[in-house]
């Protein structure tokens, strides 16, 4: 009982963030609600018994994702009146198009079969029950392979994060190899014939 | 007790607001970048729902690789809008039209 009166909680916190973060003027403000709506879900993840990636959701999102979020917001200096037009134009598509989606949702979530038996026998887990542990246990013996491809997604992202927003002046006094290599005497030295002056 | 069919309907529901966002803020591409994660988040919740429900963990380690996938994707997003923000001095998507497409 307290646990769906917790759950109702957060899950209406959540969407009313989620709700905010669409229609706030302000970047700032639809950032920081995003912000909340990602700390209310990782609390309904921990209802769900998923208490690593709930951390996880926490510290990767809300700690990394989101911040950059707000910095590259901040950086940029965003004139508001223009972003917002049509806002008011797209209005009555966006609302059709969500009811359509949701109504398609609820006819097949509300259907029958995810009432079935299947879905209902919980696993039930001992209090040192680790769910860190067993994620691991998963992760790095099945899943290995794809564990090292996600390592090098994420390399792949920094550079080219780096790469793209490096602006392209320059930065140090480097020099061409193959310059030097070709260079030629007349291009160092030049002589140059002049009177001879006298002693005073 | 919480029951699938409640999580599932949550997880529709986030999904359909992110959607209405996409529609509703076309001209800012930071809000868009905020709805697709808002519908990444979505997707997630369904996993560890199932997982939950169907004692298993699988699903967990999938939302494990979709939250890398999705941090790569916001920062390279970021990048390519801090880029376009140097180039064009607005964030409008209506100002991406120099191919002409």
């Amino acid at each position: 009982m307290i646990e769906q009166v917790v759950f109702y909680l957060f899950a209406s916190m959540l969407l009313l963030s989620a709700s905010m973060v669409v229609v706030m003027k302000n970047p700032i403000h639809a950032a920081l609600f995003l912000v909340l709506s990602f700390f209310s879900s990782a609390a309904i993840w921990l209802l769900l018994q998923a208490e690593f990636l709930a951390i996880a959701l926490v510290l990767v999102y809300v700690g990394a994702v989101m911040v950059l979020f707000l910095f590259v917001v901040m950086m940029l200096d965003i004139n508001l009146v223009t972003i917002r037009e049509g806002f008011a134009r797209y209005l009555p598509v966006g609302i059709i198009v969500a009811l359509l989606m949701v109504t398609a949702m609820g006819l097949v979530v509300g259907s029958n079969y995810f009432m079935s038996e299947n879905y209902m026998a919980v696993k039930e887990v001992s209090a040192d029950h680790s769910n860190t542990r067993e994620l691991g246990l998963t992760l790095y013996t099945e899943y290995l392979y794809q564990f090292e491809i996600a390592g090098a997604i994420l390399l792949v992202a920094i550079i080219a994060a780096i790469s793209l927003s490096m602006s392209k002046a320059k930065l140090t006094k480097s020099k061409n190899p193959g310059d030097q290599v070709f260079v030629k005497k007349k291009d160092r030295l030049r002589v140059i014939k002049m009177q001879a002056e006298k002693k005073e | 007790m919480i029951t699938l069919p409640e999580v599932l309907i949550l997880a529709a529901l986030l999904f359909c607001i992110s959607v209405a966002g996409i529609f509703l803020n076309r001209k800012n591409v930071i809000i868009l970048l905020m709805c697709i994660e808002l519908m990444l988040l979505s997707v997630n919740m369904n996993f560890i729902a199932f997982s939950h429900f169907l004692g298993d963990i699988h699903g967990q380690v999938f939302v494990f690789f979709i939250l890398t996938v999705a941090a790569a994707e916001s920062a390279i997003g970021l990048a390519i809008l801090v880029v376009m923000f140097r180039n064009k001095e607005t964030i409008n998507v209506d100002a991406l039209d120099s191919m002409k497409g």
